[in-house]
């Protein structure tokens, strides 16, 4: 990568608490400006990782640098980074001015500096008209915005955002998200946010590194992730797929049962193998095709249905998306196909090589 | 099964112990209540309604002195005992774990009177430390730091551990964090437990006696003294006045703690 220096790198990060791995050598670079997340479910280390950035915690072994200087040494109050906490963690004694000041306060400020800092972010949260507030008058969408303004406010290097939108409901997540996005760009900033939804990270971020106990699975983007996932974690939390376990020949996966599929590949013949089909690569046809099967269960979505298919020779339904109106029913025969330039072949099981994983991050 | 709905109560005459023990805890509260009120100084005549013995009180030089240093006592032991506890309950949440700590630095509260007085007499008289006011100030402080400990553990148990850390990352120290969100988290806690201990050495008599000087009465000491040679009723006046400044005191530091758990 030409890219300058990095803004924060993480290298080797192990945290050890008792005989408990949280973070088993983790390496990797956020670049200036960027909307990173750190994807993985409960137990994977993404908040070990969020708190060493922050500073609450410190890594048992590896270094984090900010801006090419070690940022290990520096106590949480002294980073220039900020966290937006999942709780909000909004001091209930004082009003939204007050919460947003706190941070200019501590860095002592001349008081007028202070004043007009607040009202620019507030008004860039859409707050101004409730400064006088306090807190627990507010709902859990413009609770967020104060938080996000205290944050922002500091003018951090990096903004850690922990969680953002798990506490809010179904509207104000989309609201939030999408303001997100606008504000990231708007102040120029490095987010960095932490989560175990998988929406949430794909659809806001512009890489996203996937945690799974401790160890990082996969660097990419959304995309990237999506289309060429290299580990059968991955396939399997980022959206839905298809999985099919096999042993991987010169030219394709072969999968007991249906025999075998072409599709690229770099493991080694012989390897246990697993083909990842996302459903909309699988298409259903009333004509005879490559395999057949049974139509055995049918989810209208909307603008897409979700249709179950056992095929002949194999133990789970594939599911397959098609558009709305196929006319299918449960019970019908049917011709499945698969586009071999669209299967994906990972290893079956296991941690993924360290080769691979650097040749991801770097 | 057929169940009939159960009523509160039942048969009258079963319900006399009840009402008998309820009088037996307050019938002493209430002849003091009343008998401060008496006219005559005999103090088993009722011979009708006065205020004479109120005024009377505030004339008695002992009384006065011996309130003077009471309320001494009480200010400085509630300030030591709000610093100490609120300190020890803040070190106690943030650096142990289980119970065993806990229980011990609250257990003062709970300890006889007779056993602290004991102790920290001998432990005066081992400093050569000379008994006087400050004396029965250190003293009521022990308790009353348990006390307080104890009422600001509970109020910790309800603050978000992530303000702390809030503070924190938004740049400021240790002491300012303390200052500004630690403390003000727990006020209502902080003073529930500083009223309580006031209340709490205002009347406290064993301790007080053991450790103080002869000529440091504090206001129980002086009551004590005064009532060996009888009942009067100016120290029923006395007694009312105490009463109604103690209910207040703990009413208060009820309401604060309740209002603590609301929130």
């Amino acid at each position: 990568m030409t890219s300058p220096q990095p803004l924060l790198s993480v290298r080797d990060v192990r945290t050890v608490y008792g005989d408990v791995v949280a973070l088993d050598g983790v390496s990797f670079d956020i670049l200036e400006n960027e909307f990173f997340a750190l994807l993985g479910p409960s137990g994977s280390g993404k908040t070990t990782l969020l708190r060493s950035i922050a500073g609450f915690e410190t890594p048992t072994a590896g270094e984090i640098d900010l801006d090419g200087k070690n940022l290990l040494s520096v106590p949480a109050h002294k980073r220039p980074i900020n966290l937006m906490f999942q709780s909000y963690a909004l001091f209930p004694h004082m009003s939204v001015a007050k919460n947003v000041a706190y941070g200019l306060e501590a860095e002592r400020l001349p008081k007028d500096e202070i004043a007009s800092r607040v009202d620019d972010i507030l008004a860039t949260v859409g707050l101004s008209h409730l400064a006088s507030r306090r807190t627990s008058a507010l709902s859990g969408g413009q609770r967020q915005r104060v938080a996000l303004a205290r944050a922002l406010v500091k003018r951090p290097r990096l903004l850690l955002l922990d969680e953002p939108l798990s506490a809010l409901d179904r509207k104000v997540r989309a609201e939030m998200q999408s303001e997100l996005k606008r504000l990231q760009h708007e102040v120029g900033m490095t987010f960095v946010v932490v989560t175990h939804d998988q929406e949430e990270a794909m659809s806001m971020a512009d890489r996203v590194a996937v945690l799974e106990d401790g160890r990082l699975e996969q660097l990419d983007t959304p995309v990237g992730l999506y289309s060429k996932p290299r580990t059968r974690f991955v396939a399997a939390f980022i959206g839905t797929a298809n999985l099919l376990e096999g042993r991987a020949t010169a030219g394709g996966i072969d999968v007991p049962g249906i025999g075998e599929l072409r599709a690229e590949h770099e493991l080694a013949p012989g390897d246990a193998a697993t083909a990842v089909i996302r459903p909309e690569d699988v298409t259903v046809t009333r004509e005879p095709a490559a395999l057949a099967g049974t139509v055995v269960d049918i989810f209208f979505l909307g603008g897409s249905t979700t249709v179950s298919v056992a095929v002949d020779g194999l133990a789970d339904p594939v599911r397959c998306t098609v558009h709305a109106a196929v006319g299918l029913a449960r019970g019908d025969v049917v011709g499945v196909s698969i586009a071999p330039e669209r299967i994906v072949v990972v290893p079956a099981a296991g941690p993924t090589s360290p080769a691979a994983l650097q040749e991801v991050s770097g | 099964m057929a169940e009939r709905v159960a009523k509160r109560g039942g048969l009258g005459i079963a319900q006399i112990p009840f009402w008998l023990t309820y009088v037996f805890l307050y019938v002493p509260i209430i002849i003091v209540v009343i008998m401060s009120f008496n006219a005559s100084d005999n103090l088993f005549v009722w011979s009708g309604f006065s205020l004479q013995w109120y005024p009377t009180v505030f004339q008695n030089s002992a009384i006065m002195e011996g309130l003077g240093n009471t309320l001494i006592v009480a200010a400085g032991a509630t300030v030591i005992a709000v610093i100490c506890g609120t300190l020890l309950a803040v070190g106690i949440q943030r650096y142990t774990r289980g119970g065993l700590i806990r229980a011990f630095a609250t257990a003062p509260a709970l300890l006889p009177d007779l056993l602290l007085a004991i102790g920290l007499l001998s432990l005066f008289a081992l400093l050569q430390f000379t008994l006087g006011l400050y004396s029965v100030m250190i003293a009521h402080s022990v308790f009353a730091t348990a006390f307080v400990t104890a009422i600001v553990l509970a109020r910790l148990a309800h603050v978000d551990p992530s303000l702390e850390e809030a503070s924190r990352d938004l740049g400021a120290g240790h002491v300012r964090t303390f200052l500004r969100v630690t403390v003000p988290q727990l006020a209502p806690g902080i003073l529930a437990g500083a009223l309580l201990a006031f209340t709490l050495s205002l009347d406290e008599f064993v301790i007080a006696f053991f450790t103080t000087a002869p000529t440091t009465p504090t206001l129980p000491i002086v009551i004590y003294s005064m009532v060996r040679f009888g009942v009067t009723p100016e120290i029923n006046a006395l007694a009312t006045i105490l009463l109604v400044v103690s209910v207040t005191a703990v009413l208060v530091a009820q309401r604060l703690t309740k209002f603590t758990e609301n929130l």
